[in-house]
């Protein structure tokens, strides 16, 4: 093995793949929790477990993870329930409930900590902020034959196995019990009629929350923690109509936050000439929210643009459609052939933009052609045109013999649906209405 | 965690005396002491009246979002600051970085909910996460900083009152009584907008620029809390006073105060008893006695509270119990295979003046008596409208009217006997006959 390679296995393995173990575990609870309206109880739970946490310490006298695993995992749990009893007793809305029971505990906390630190306790909270994913290592031996034995894999740092059990066990969970989970985050209601509950899923899936949070937090702090719950989810939220595959995309968004956040951090920074690496569990959530930041500004469906695309879209073809229905009723009034003046068409299809890219549209689809005197209906053009003021004309005439509206207040209404009219609705208007003449005393075009 | 806050203006006390307390709570124990419980007891104030609009809107967490997006905008200032050349550790650098962290966080969470499909959970939570993960990087990256001691940044996320000077805790009192007088000047916009949003809009009111005012407060109130109690339990003086206030009234008016007097009161016993204790951080303690307050106030609190919805529940119990037995001693008088009372209910109804106890055996006083005519009058009144007016079978309609006699108030019943007799029912004064036969072995609760 390569001298390279072997500090990159001993020094920026271990952390990259505890960090990128904490944020799949979270990541994979937080699609539910996301769902579910509770993403800030992951926040809810980081914060809560600190009391646990401290007294674990305080009692067992000793930083071994088992003690500290269950105090901070009834904390949790003892968070959960509180909130639970705080909404349903008090009636508080949940995210007053949350808040008031999160920081009471987190106080709690701090107290018990600088309490233990006047008696020379080496505990500080920064530990569970930051968490101390930098003080991982493992050192392989050089000889590569040796690599896969007991005694060195027992050697590789505890952290990265609790992860990587939890890991397990969180796949595990969602795998057996997807069915239930799906049921109670969509409907709670149905899954209780249906005879499993929704309360008892609820449970489970908070003590898994409780779990995942104080399995991550020695190596990874809470901060990483909060975001995971949230970040991933939310970012294949905001990519995937379905729950698998919004569970699998979350997995992958998990994994790039974890190794690109832990890549960035520990070389980063030499990239740009700075000489220490900065925190890795921050710079892993900092690239959680890129991602996120990413997918709403990005995202094919759903993103910003993509809406921004579909409108801007349909804002052209309704111009377009304006454009020759103008048109057409020019050359009812002047014969066929007669010209606008494009500033006259500017003015009538006003808006902006729309109206310049819907004019090109249409000159190079052919349906309308430039002359001298302006813009004219090319023959192409002619057939939808017609069918576009005949949809206008079938509305107006419903909405006036029909619904009964006054013949002067259905033009604005027409000018709306003539837009999302087929065949088969023109059709049926036209039976229910009638053809002829609309209530203007416009003839409607024959289909 | 940074230097413990047991020296508070000089007090290096082991435990108080009772001179020390009085002395302490009397704001006699020195200049800089009294200023800081002064300050603290402001800023309580201020959080529990501005706090007060957030939990009413249901945005409780947000606060929590907005505190946390503080420390990149503290730690970024800091940094800008060193570059400059500056003293990046003044409040006139930090306050300003802070308030913008604080404007970005919200920004960023309007930007969310506004513009994707995600809900305001899922922003709060994904704000609160990133904005506090690249904090923390930046933090990291000023430890490595040449010039770089965090070490007073610290004291930003848990707060440390004993850092604070005279001059802050001057400034944060006027800013604190600055932003209440605000609330009071601005009361009728902020409870409009509160209630009823819509109505606002229609009516005319600046809406948009209401809630701006709103969050600026929000914002204010935060930057000037995180010396005091520090970005994480900031939001514990928000949420706590105002959810503690809404247990014991319904009206905006008595919730402002009665929440600015829990908040001021928290601060000043936690900033107090954090001068006279060592090693207890005043931010934990102030959190604590304000959700000792709200413990307190969910327990007792006259309407809302839990001991009075178990009292109301138990005494609707005891009630009912009361009009099954009275009820079932008259049907037994009329031939009726009814229970006898058991002991307890014996006594209840001996307590109430209902029963008294002759030669073993439980017979109605006159008072007794005449509630049960009223009970079984409206019991079958009810059978009978329910047999005329809805149709229900005789044999059917004896366990409804067991749970509606006891809530007929003699208006209704009343309205009943009128009911009646235009059907030209008897419904004469005295107690009716059963609809139903009383043997059919259909007794209800009488038990």
């Amino acid at each position: 093995m390569n001298s390279t390679l072997h500090e990159f296995v001993s020094l920026d393995a271990p952390p990259m793949i505890a960090g990128t173990l904490a944020a799949l575990c979270c990541g994979l609870l937080g699609n539910f929790l996301v769902l579910r309206r509770l993403s800030l109880m992951g926040d809810a739970v980081a914060h809560s477990v600190l009391p646990g946490i401290v007294v674990a310490f305080l009692v067992a006298g000793t930083r071994a993870s088992l003690p500290m695993f269950l105090g901070a995992a009834a904390s949790g749990l003892i968070a959960a329930a509180l909130i639970e009893v705080v909404r349903r007793l008090g009636r508080v809305e949940t995210g007053a409930a949350m808040g008031v029971v999160f920081t009471v505990l987190f106080a709690l906390g701090v107290l018990l900590i600088e309490r233990a630190a006047a008696r020379h306790v080496d505990l500080d909270a920064d530990c569970v902020l930051h968490g101390q994913l930098e003080t991982l290592f493992w050192f392989p031996p050089e000889d590569s034959s040796e690599f896969w034995t007991v005694r060195t894999l027992a050697a590789v740092p505890r952290q990265v196995w609790t992860l990587g059990l939890m890991t397990l066990i969180t796949i595990a969970f969602i795998a057996a019990l997807f069915k239930e989970l799906r049921l109670a985050a969509f409907d709670p209601a149905l899954a209780s009629s249906l005879g499993f509950s929704a309360g008892l899923m609820h449970f489970a899936l908070m003590v898994m929350v409780a779990a995942a949070a104080v399995a991550s937090f020695e190596a990874v702090g809470s901060i990483l923690v909060i975001a995971m719950f949230v970040c991933p989810a939310a970012t294949a939220r905001l990519l995937t109509d379905r729950l698998l595959p919004q569970i699998v995309v979350s997995a992958g968004v998990a994994i790039a936050a974890g190794v690109g956040g832990y890549l960035l951090a520990a070389f980063g920074p030499g990239w740009i000439g700075l000489p220490n690496a900065v925190n890795a569990a921050g710079m892993m959530t900092v690239v959680s929210g890129v991602l996120l930041a990413a997918a709403a500004v990005l995202g094919p469906r759903h993103g910003v643009l993509a809406r921004r695309r579909r409108l801007a879209r349909l804002a052209v073809s309704i111009a377009r459609e304006d454009l020759l229905g103008l048109l057409y009723r020019a050359e009812e009034l002047r014969g066929p052939g007669t010209a606008v003046a494009q500033a006259d068409v500017r003015r009538a299809i006003d808006s902006g933009a729309a109206a310049r890219r819907a004019l090109r549209a249409a000159r190079r689809a052919g349906e309308v052609v430039h002359t001298p005197n302006g813009l004219r209906l090319a023959d192409s053009g002619r057939a939808r045109a017609r069918s576009l003021v005949r949809s206008h004309r079938l509305w107006e005439t419903y909405l006036v013999k029909v619904l009964g509206l006054r013949p002067d207040h259905v033009h604005a209404t027409a000018m709306d649906l003539e837009h999302v009219t087929d065949a088969e609705m023109a059709r049926r208007l036209a039976e229910r209405g009638g053809e002829g003449m609309d209530p203007h005393h416009r003839p409607i075009p024959p289909a | 965690m940074p230097a413990t806050p047991s020296t508070i203006a000089g007090f290096t006390a082991q435990g108080a005396t009772l001179d020390e307390l009085w002395r302490t709570l009397t704001l006699q124990a020195g200049y800089n002491a009294a200023i800081v419980v002064l300050g603290a007891t402001l800023l309580g104030i201020a959080g529990g009246v501005v706090g007060s609009f957030i939990v009413l809107r249901k945005r409780a967490l947000l606060g929590d979002a907005l505190s946390h997006a503080a420390l990149p905008g503290i730690a970024g200032a800091f940094i800008a600051a060193t570059l400059l050349g500056a003293q990046g550790r003044s409040l006139a650098v930090l306050l300003p970085g802070a308030a913008a962290g604080c404007v970005a966080g919200v920004l960023a969470v309007q930007a969310i909910v506004r513009w994707t499909r995600l809900r305001d959970d899922a922003a709060i939570a994904a704000v609160l996460g990133v904005f506090f993960g690249a904090g923390i990087v930046l933090l990291s990256v000023i430890q490595s900083m040449p010039t770089g001691d965090q070490g007073g940044l610290a004291s930003f996320i848990y707060g440390q009152t004993a850092a604070m000077n005279a001059r802050d805790a001057t400034l944060i009192g006027a800013v604190a009584l600055g932003s209440i007088a605000s609330v009071a000047m601005l009361f009728k916009e902020f409870r409009l907008a509160c209630f009823d949003r819509e109505f606002a809009a229609v009516q005319g009111w600046p809406v948009g620029a209401i809630d701006l005012a709103m969050t600026a407060l929000l914002v204010v109130v935060t930057v000037i809390g995180l010396q005091a109690v520090g970005l994480l339990l900031i939001v514990a003086l928000l949420i706590i006073p105002s959810a503690a206030a809404r247990f014991w009234t319904e009206r905006l008016r008595v919730m402002l105060p009665l929440s600015g007097a829990i908040g001021g009161l928290s601060a000043y016993l936690g900033a107090c008893a954090s001068a006279l204790l060592p090693h207890a951080p005043t931010g934990a303690l102030i959190v604590l006695v304000a959700g000792a307050i709200f413990a307190i106030s969910m327990t007792l609190a006259p309407s809302r509270g839990v001991l009075a919805s178990i009292v109301r529940l138990l005494r609707l119990r005891v009630r009912i119990a009361v009009d099954h037995a009275l009820r079932a001693a008259v049907e037994r008088a009329d031939g009726a295979r009814a229970a006898q009372p058991g002991r307890a209910l014996t006594l209840v109804l001996r307590m109430g003046g209902h029963a008294r106890v002759s030669d073993g055996r439980v017979e109605l006083t006159p008072r007794g008596a005449e509630r049960a005519r009223r009970v079984v009058r409206a019991h079958r009144l009810w059978e009978r409208y329910l047999i005329e007016y809805a149709d229900a079978a005789p044999s059917h309609v004896d366990l409804s009217a067991d749970a509606v006699e006891h809530s007929l108030s003699p208006a209704l019943v009343a309205d009943l006997e009128d009911a009646l007799r235009k059907r030209g029912l008897p419904a004469a004064n005295g107690p009716t006959n059963s609809p139903h036969p009383l043997d059919s072995g259909q007794q209800g609760g009488a038990a």
